[in-house]
C-alpha cells in the first residue's frame, strides 16, 4: 500500500518545527515514531500534504526523575520505557503498560509522546497517564504550556494540542511511599488493541486508607476514560474487598464501549468490572510491598 | 530526495520520493529481495530489518527516515560464505515451512540474541511475538533460536 505523496521536513530545533507547523496548519502532521501515522497513511485514512519529522531535534528523548516528577521526553521509544530501571522499580503501572503496547518490534520505534498525541482511545498510555495524574508539556510558537492529562483528550483522535504545538514531554508526579499501580489488558493476540484494559494507581495512607486513587480505562469509549466516580468511591476508604468491588462496578458504569469483533457491549462492560478489581488488588499489593 | 544509507556494511544512495517505504527501497531500488512484504499493515514482521541495530518493521518506516542509518537485512547474516548460526539452526531444527516469515524471524532473533545470549523459551517467545508464522511453526522456530544460542555460546559466531 502506497501513501499519498507528501513533502518531508526535517527541522533540527523545536522553534523551526513549530514555525513550520504554524505556517502549514492543518496540512501538516508531526512524524514521531510513525507506528500509528504511517499505517493510517498507507490506508489513506490520513493524507497529510506535509510531514514534519521531529526525530532530528535533540533533547526530546530520555527518562529521568527531577523536581518531583518522572520526566519522559516525547520521543522516548516504548522499548526504552520497558527497559528503564527507574520505571521498573518505581512506576510499576507504567512498566506494565510498556510491556503490552503493540509488539516488541513496533515498540522499538513507537514513542510515548506519539501514543498520547494520537488521541486514540484504544492506545494504552492515555489510561495509564490518567491514572497517574500526568501532565503534558506542549511547545508552540508562543512558548510552553502544561496541560493536565484529564483535559488533554477532547474527542476520538482529538487532543487539546493546537495545530502549531508539539508535545515535548510527559511529567508524572513521583509517587509517595506506599504507592503502587497495575495495568491489566485483555487482547486477542499480541499487537491487537485492547478488548478492554484498566490502569489503576493507589497510595495507601498511614491509617490504611487510600489517599490517592487513579483509574483509567482503555478502548471502552470514544475517548480514554478517567473513572472519577470509581476513584472517589475508594478514596478515603480501606481497600478491602467490598470497597474494591464497589469501585469496579462504578468503573464498569463509566465505560461506554461499542460492540465489535472483540465483544459485545455487555461483555466489555463486565470485563472492565473484572479488570478494575484485579488491577486495584494488584496495585494495593504492590503499594504494600513499597513502604 | 537523496537518501544515503548503509546496508550490510555497503554504502548506497538513491533519489527517492518521500513516500517510498523503506521496504520498497530495499527490495525494488537496492534489489535486496530477501526482506519480505507480508501483511503490509505492521502486523506480521516479515519485513523486519535492523536499523542501527534495532529490529523494526520496514513497511512502517519511510526510506527518507533511514537517512544516514546503518541497516542490516537477512542478506547480511552470511559472512564469508558461512551461514550464521541462526540460519544453521533454522535448517537443523526445521524452523521454516513455507519460509515466508523466515527473514523477519531471523532478523528479530539476531538482534534478540545479541542482547540476551542465554534466553529461556519464554524469552524467545516474547521476542518473536511481533513476528507471525502462518504455518504456525513456532515450536521449531523456538528450537532453532535455542540451537543458535547454544552454538553462539560455544563460540560459533
Amino acid at each position: 500500500m502506497i501513501p499519498a505523496a507528501f513533502e518531508y521536513h526535517t527541522p533540527s530545533t523545536i522553534g523551526e518545527a513549530t514555525a513550520l507547523l504554524a505556517k502549514l496548519g492543518d496540512d501538516a502532521k508531526v512524524l514521531s515514531g510513525g507506528q500509528s501515522l504511517i499505517p493510517l497513511m498507507k490506508l489513506r485514512l490520513a493524507s497529510p500534504a506535509h510531514l514534519v519529522d521531529i526525530n532530528g531535534i535533540p533533547g526530546l528523548s530520555g527518562i529521568r526523575e527531577a523536581d518531583g516528577f518522572l520526566r519522559i521526553g516525547a520521543l522516548t521509544r516504548e522499548s526504552e520505557l520497558e527497559e528503564s530501571e527507574v520505571v521498573r522499580s518505581r512506576y510499576p503501572l507504567l512498566h506494565d503498560t510498556s510491556k503490552v503496547i503493540a509488539d516488541p518490534l513496533v515498540r522499538n520505534l513507537a514513542t510515548v509522546g506519539g501514543n498520547l498525541a494520537h488521541g486514540d482511545p484504544a492506545n494504552d498510555h492515555p489510561a495509564t497517564m490518567l491514572a497517574l495524574g500526568a501532565e503534558i508539556v506542549a511547545v508552540g510558537p508562543k512558548g510552553e504550556r502544561r496541560v493536565p492529562i484529564a483535559s488533554f483528550f477532547t474527542g476520538p483522535f482529538a487532543t487539546s494540542l493546537r495545530p502549531d504545538e508539539i508535545l515535548v514531554e510527559i511529567r508524572i508526579p513521583s509517587p509517595p511511599a506506599r504507592s503502587g499501580g497495575a495495568y491489566l489488558k485483555l487482547e486477542r493476540k499480541v499487537g491487537d488493541f485492547a478488548t478492554a484494559a484498566v490502569a489503576a494507581q493507589v497510595t495507601i495512607g498511614a491509617n490504611g486508607a487510600c489517599e490517592h486513587v487513579g483509574i483509567g480505562l482503555t478502548n471502552v469509549g470514544l475517548t480514554p476514560i478517567k473513572a472519577t466516580k470509581a476513584e472517589a468511591a475508594l478514596k478515603g476508604k480501606a481497600p478491602d474487598e467490598a470497597a474494591i468491588k464497589r469501585a469496579a462496578e462504578l468503573a464498569a458504569e463509566a465505560s461506554e464501549p461499542s460492540a465489535d469483533l472483540r465483544g459485545s457491549v455487555e461483555y466489555k462492560k463486565d470485563l472492565v468490572r473484572v479488570l478494575t478489581a484485579r488491577a486495584l488488588r494488584k496495585a494495593v499489593e504492590r503499594a504494600g510491598s513499597r513502604r | 530526495m537523496l537518501v544515503k544509507l548503509s546496508v550490510n556494511g555497503e554504502k548506497h544512495e538513491a533519489n527517492v520520493e518521500p513516500r517510498l517505504l523503506l521496504v520498497h527501497m530495499i527490495r525494488e531500488v537496492l534489489r535486496l529481495t530477501g526482506t519480505h512484504i507480508g501483511c503490509d499493515t505492521t502486523h506480521c514482521g516479515a519485513c523486519t530489518i535492523l536499523v542501527d541495530g534495532q529490529p523494526v518493521k520496514s513497511c512502517t518506516m519511510f526510506a527518507v527516515q533511514a537517512q544516514g542509518k546503518q541497516l542490516m537485512t537477512v542478506e547480511g547474516l552470511e559472512q564469508n560464505g558461512k551461514l550464521h548460526p541462526l540460519q544453521e539452526g533454522f535448517m537443523a531444527e526445521h524452523g521454516l515451512q513455507c519460509g515466508y516469515c523466515t527473514p523477519g524471524m531471523l532478523m528479530t532473533s539476531y538482534a534478540f540474541l545479541k542482547k540476551h545470549p542465554k534466553p529461556s523459551e519464554d524469552d524467545i517467545r516474547w521476542a518473536i511475538s511481533g513476528n507471525l508464522c502462518r504455518c504456525t511453526g513456532y515450536v521449531n522456530i523456538v528450537k532453532a533460536v535455542q540451537h543458535a544460542a547454544a552454538a553462539i555460546s560455544q563460540g560459533g559466531a
